[in-house]
């Protein structure tokens, strides 16, 4: 099978921009990454557009400002791992052989406020079961009760990625906090506090992927792209059910695309030199540990107390500032997650460069529920 | 309810209409309506008429039981989409004997004055809705008593 090498990358810095339309952030991150990958009108032969809450069209929109149309453009809904879903269908069609170059990309300009879905029914709304942040709190309970996190480590995972922040022109928080501070903003839902939760807001990514020979070099290559849904059981997964099984066998989505991605990259855990994981909330980026395999079960309060996923541990985890830096535009996160490590494996992040990064693991999951882990190799 | 009460029902005498029929019995002692797969032995809520885990569609509505142990918890602090009720308010999961863990509201709003593992009881509860029913109703978990 053929090698997928990404020949561009692009981005629209992820914030709240009252004066432009999901349109125009797409435009420009698109433009940038056909830039680099020197690719005009015809270069590519498809397109798929990753977002939620764009609507109808999404892709076409952007792509006709461009004049860029004709071939098969798709937009993708996969909650927050949209971009990953997208990234799965390009780097597949190009293994496939169906094409030899394909623009990914994703676009979201997310509603302000605790997000209405339509994922939940009246009655649900009315119970008042519809609170996305208490589910998220749930999980936050039960990871202190499994794995002896503590409110403090919570903290933590907020003073390194805001502090990771602080250096990516392109996140929405730029400021480093202290922990006393993030346990001292509003409690939202016991035990998450509001500076560690995402900001939902708005942004777009985009990467153009290109078929490679096999001996080429330097190139940055997707070596997995995986995405997975979850299966039946488990209460808290992010498919948000009402029900589940009093059975803790049953593993989570994040599992069952790292365990796939590891297996289609030919590599494990250990061999990561890089992570940008879903850091929705401060439990959820500890939990991601566990299920990416960085360590042990129970183990991601000691991994993150002993700073291995900080700059200059053993495996920086959201070294570009997390989600809690960048806010979490849906359908361009993923991508965001792409972008920033195409940068760290060519060597190019600036200061919050991992130091000779060969191997970059990019995980989100959602809503859905799904999961994708990207990974990336040089 | 206020803080610390233990199970009780507030007064659903009347008029008070379910927020979905088919959810939970409005007569004491309360109980929800789920589902067991003849399949697979599965319990399921709400009640569907397919399994859930293993796909089947010969499916028996049964009634849960009405107490169970505390799993995981945390109170709500302001009103999510939709929800015209007052705040904060407990939320929680919640494990039955059936071998289910079931999302709820909670009576306790208080998250420190909840612990792992601690009995818990049924009630029905009152929630404001922007529409002709009254009183409507919905379903949550009250402290109750170790037996």
């Amino acid at each position: 099978m053929s090698e997928v090498h990404v020949a561009g990358v692009g981005i629209h810095p992820f914030g709240r921009f009252e004066d432009r339309t999901i349109t125009d952030m797409g435009v420009r991150a698109v433009r940038e990454a056909l830039a680099e990958a020197d690719v005009a009108q015809g270069g590519f032969q498809a397109a798929f557009c990753a977002t939620a809450y764009g609507g109808v069209a999404s892709g076409h929109k952007v792509l006709s400002r461009l004049g860029m149309t004709g071939m098969p453009i798709v937009d993708v809904e996969a909650g927050c791992a949209s971009g990953g879903a997208a990234l799965m269908l390009g780097a597949g069609a190009i293994r496939a052989g169906a094409y030899d170059t394909v623009l990914v990309f994703g676009i979201e300009k997310m509603p302000k406020g605790m997000i209405r879905s339509s994922f939940f029914e009246p009655w649900q709304e009315e119970s008042g079961l519809a609170a996305t942040p208490a589910y998220f709190a749930l999980r936050a309970q039960r990871l202190m009760q499994d794995s002896g996190v503590t409110k403090d480590d919570l903290a933590q995972v907020v003073v390194k990625n805001r502090r990771h922040g602080v250096h990516n022109p392109d996140a929405m928080f730029r400021s480093e906090v202290e922990a006393a501070a993030v346990l001292g903003s509003r409690l939202v839902c016991d035990p998450l506090h509001l500076w560690m939760l995402c900001t939902p807001n708005e942004g777009a990514a985009a990467v153009v992927l290109r078929r490679g020979g096999q001996h080429s070099t330097g190139a940055v290559r997707v070596t997995a792209a995986v995405l997975r849904s979850h299966l039946p059981g488990s209460v808290l997964n992010e498919s948000t059910p009402m029900s589940g099984l009093a059975d803790e066998s049953v593993p989570a989505p994040s599992t069952l695309a790292a365990t796939a991605a590891y297996e289609e990259a030919g590599i494990g855990p250990e061999d990561l030199d890089v992570v940008e994981c879903q850091d929705t909330d401060a439990a959820r980026e500890l939990l991601s540990y566990e299920e990416l395999g960085l360590c042990a079960p129970g183990g991601a309060a000691r991994l993150a107390q002993e700073g291995a996923t900080a700059l200059g541990g053993r495996i920086p985890v959201n070294p570009s500032g997390g989600l809690l830096s960048k806010g979490e535009p849906l359908g361009a996160s993923a991508l965001g997650q792409v972008v920033t490590l195409v940068h760290q494996l060519r060597g190019d992040a600036g200061h919050n460069q991992v130091t000779g990064a060969r191997v970059a693991l990019a995980h989100t999951v959602g809503r859905g529920a799904n999961a994708s882990v990207v990974v990336l190799t040089r | 309810m206020a803080p610390g009460e233990t199970a009780s029902s507030v007064d659903v005498t009347g008029v008070a209409v379910p927020v979905r029929e088919g959810l939970f019995t409005l007569d004491a002692p309360h109980r929800l309506l789920g589902s067991r797969c003849e399949v697979c032995g599965r319990h399921h809520f709400p009640c569907h008429d397919t399994c859930p885990y293993c796909g089947a569609d010969d499916v028996a509505p049964v009634e849960l039981s009405g107490t169970g142990r505390l799993w995981s918890w945390t109170a709500v602090t302001s009103a999510p989409p939709g929800y015209r009720g007052e705040v904060p308010y407990g939320f929680g999961v919640v494990e039955l004997p059936e071998g289910i863990r079931v999302v709820a509201r909670l009576t306790e709003p208080d998250p420190a004055r909840l612990s792992a593992g601690q009995r818990m009881e049924l009630v029905v509860v009152s929630v404001p809705v922007d529409d002709e029913r009254q009183k409507a109703v919905t379903y949550a978990f009250a402290p109750g008593h170790d037996q």
